[in-house]
């Protein structure tokens, strides 16, 4: 494991401008998330760090190093991608044993029957090991791609979207063994992803790409409570942050264009009279979709509130977030 | 308009029972979700509805007309589908009149409906726009648009929003269920997406293996599910089930888990053997004297609240807890799981017993 420091990378598509200047410090042993939409640079990123794409501008550093110069194989890092990858004619265990048989690694057979031996535990499928790779459910074959990863001990793991192809439940699954797998390896992640439960919920720093930049690098908690700009705000959330007018509840600091107001900060009890459009029951929570004069907003409420759409209810701002017309947080 | 009405429906391709004996009902302008995993026999229910596949047995009756044999074009229902499929040499707005002009309505007809469509779905300003250059969503608008158009009696959509990614489909399934309600016309809609089915649903039908586990309102099924299939296929995370042995005679309050009593809603029937105490995980609480314990083996931060999974005598506990309580990987709490919303299954036959707090929804 390593750190990985990013300096001022750069590059280009054609006119498409992929990367503009990032920088970011990935500590040793850190699981950052890259988070962003398509096409906010999260992938050329890991390329660029993978050594599968040259930067245009700027330097990569892992262990301290640059290794621009440095071919993929040297540089020493695995990646996971999205589609799993495995050889079909071969069992999951020879699927494990392949990137240590590899010329460069060359590993002594009874080492690699330990090593895949380790790393089957970890995953949960040693019982699977003499299995075709065609005979595995897909959380399983998405499992062996994680897995062919791990038996390396690379410097760093670069994944692409590894559970966005599992259905929710094994997805939920996954994300709790990769978390378990990253604190028992102590390994360094650089994760990228579109789904913010994942960003939320693994990753020791979030980093929110917009059209190439870097625009915040934080904690979870730091994203999600102190956003820079309301594009970052509206990337964490579910339902999204409510977005109104600075003055749709009165009074607000100089300079603000919007308020920003995440649904559990739409206080209900005293204020201005809002009506409420659709109650839905989402079984742990419910949802008020309300209109504040022209504004729509969503906020929470118990589970079984007797609620109905043509309700007035008085609701006032807690804990507001205040934007300028830029979008940038006041 | 309609209601349909669904009674001992049942398809076999072959050897193989696609549906088995599903009946429900489907009021007048309903939105009606059917939720389940692939291969549950969803699908197949609703090409039955719009007339794609004929029943092996049993009724369908669209505002009380037996159409159980008539083939789709004589039911007068709109299909729309994940794929949606539009001519692409034809601009928006002959692409939404494609169904009125192929059936013969009068040109200044079209006109009217057409524009009235497009102001439903705000996509007036594209009318004159080939569709070849069009976002995803505003094709999807457009499939949207030409199932609209001919009015017909009920709307059929199977997983229209599958292929959108996750953060266009939440805006989508909002816009369509604010149509729905603009329009009100009966809608029954296909959907694997726990989430997606209660998020739009007035009522869900759950389906598994061909057979309707559970029908009712999104609230009822969530609060009180009336099998174990039920219980883990809603909910994010689903329903923790704690699984051992025992006895419960009808009446009794609650139930012995290792050497804790468990408080519940009284139960109406009794029960022996393997059985499974359910708990949301919203209705886990840490209290430090609490004699059921748990070990805490992951956190799961997500905004205002997080997710604890927790390891217990009787299996792996998820609790959802607010994101200021401190939570420590690795100490062992004391567990309150709140009585009012508690679910005893028997674990051989995967059905909720009838209790004070499930009889209304079960069997009213």
């Amino acid at each position: 494991m390593a750190d990985v420091t990013l300096s001022g990378l750069s590059k280009s598509f054609g006119a498409t401008l992929a990367l503009q200047d990032v920088s970011m410090a990935i500590p040793s042993g850190a699981f950052v998330v890259l988070l962003g939409p398509t096409g906010a640079g999260k992938t050329t990123t890991l390329r660029l760090i993978a050594g599968l794409d040259a930067p245009d501008r700027g330097d990569i550093a892992i262990g301290g190093a640059s290794v621009l110069n440095d071919t993929p194989a040297q540089r020493d890092v695995a990646m996971v991608f999205q589609q799993y990858s495995l050889y079909p004619h071969l069992t999951v265990r020879d699927n494990l044993a392949f990137p240590l048989r590899s010329p460069r690694i060359a590993m002594p057979e009874d080492q690699i029957t330990r090593r895949v031996a380790e790393v089957a535990e970890v995953l949960r499928i040693p019982h699977k090991l003499d299995n075709k790779a065609t005979a595995l459910s897909g959380g399983e074959m998405q499992r062996v791609s994680i897995g062919r990863a791990l038996v390396r001990q690379p410097r760093i793991y670069l994944m692409d979207e590894p559970l966005s192809s599992l259905d929710a439940k094994l997805r939920a699954d996954l994300r709790i063994e990769l978390k378990r797998i990253h604190s028992e390896l102590a390994a360094t992640f650089l994760y990228v992803t579109h789904d913010q439960i994942e960003a939320m919920t693994m990753a020791t720093h979030v980093g929110v790409l917009d059209q190439g930049r870097l625009v915040q690098f934080g904690t979870p908690r730091e994203i999600y409570e102190t956003p820079v700009s309301v594009y970052v705000a509206s990337r964490l959330g579910q339902p999204r942050i409510n977005l109104l007018p600075a003055d749709a509840f009165g009074k607000a600091p100089a300079g603000a264009a919007q308020i920003g107001l995440r649904p559990e900060h739409v206080a209900v009890g005293d204020g201005q009279p809002a009506t409420v459009r659709r109650v839905e029951h989402l079984g742990d929570q419910t949802r008020l979709h309300l209109t504040l004069g022209p504004h729509a907003l969503i906020t929470l409420s118990d589970p079984h509130t007797s609620l109905r759409p043509g309700d007035t209810v008085a609701i006032h701002p807690q804990n507001p977030l205040w934007f300028d017309a830029g979008g940038n947080r006041i | 308009m309609a209601e349909i009405v669904i009674r001992n429906l049942r398809k076999e391709f072959g050897a193989f029972t696609a549906v088995e004996g599903s009946s429900f009902t489907i009021r007048d302008g309903e939105f009606f979700m059917l939720l389940g995993p692939s291969g549950c026999g969803k699908t197949t229910t609703l090409r039955m509805i719009a007339g794609l596949e004929l029943p092996t047995s049993g009724e369908i009756l669209i505002d009380g007309e037996n159409v159980s044999q008539r083939p789709a074009s004589k039911r007068d229902i709109a299909m729309v589908f994940q794929m949606f499929a539009l001519y692409p040499h034809l601009n928006v707005r002959k692409n939404i009149a494609y169904p009125l002009v192929s059936q013969g309505v009068p040109k200044a007809e079209v006109a009217v409906r057409v524009a009235e469509v497009a102001r439903i779905l705000r996509i007036e300003h594209l009318l004159a726009k080939g569709v070849g250059g069009l976002s995803g969503g505003d094709r999807q608008r457009v499939a949207l648009g030409r199932a609209i158009v001919r009015r017909p009696k009920a709307f059929m959509m199977d997983e229209p929003l599958g292929a959108l990614d996750a953060e266009f489909r939440e805006i989508m399934a909002e816009e369509l269920r604010a149509l729905h309600d603009r329009m009100k016309a009966t809608t029954v809609y296909v959907t694997h997406d726990q989430l997606e089915a209660m998020q739009m649903g007035d009522k869900i039908v759950v389906m598994n293996h061909g057979v309707v586990e559970q029908f009712g309102t999104p609230q009822d099924i969530y609060d009180h599910p009336a099998t174990l299939f039920v219980a883990n296929f809603i909910g994010s995370p689903s329903m923790n089930f704690l699984a051992f042995d025992g006895s419960t005679a009808a009446g009794a309050a609650s139930v012995t888990l290792g050497s804790t009593q468990m408080a519940l809603p009284a139960l109406e029937e009794a029960a022996s053997g393997k059985l499974v105490l359910g708990v949301r995980p919203e209705h886990v609480t840490f209290r430090d004297s609490a004699s059921y314990r748990g070990r805490i083996e992951a956190t799961e931060y997500l905004g205002t609240t997080q997710i604890v999974t927790l390891a217990a005598d009787h299996g792996r506990i998820k609790a959802r807890i607010p994101s200021s309580q401190i939570a420590k990987v690795g100490e062992t709490v004391g567990l309150d799981l709140d009585p009012r919303t508690l679910t005893l299954f028997n674990a051989t036959t995967g059905r909720a017993l009838r209790s004070a707090a499930n009889a209304r929804v079960h069997h009213g």
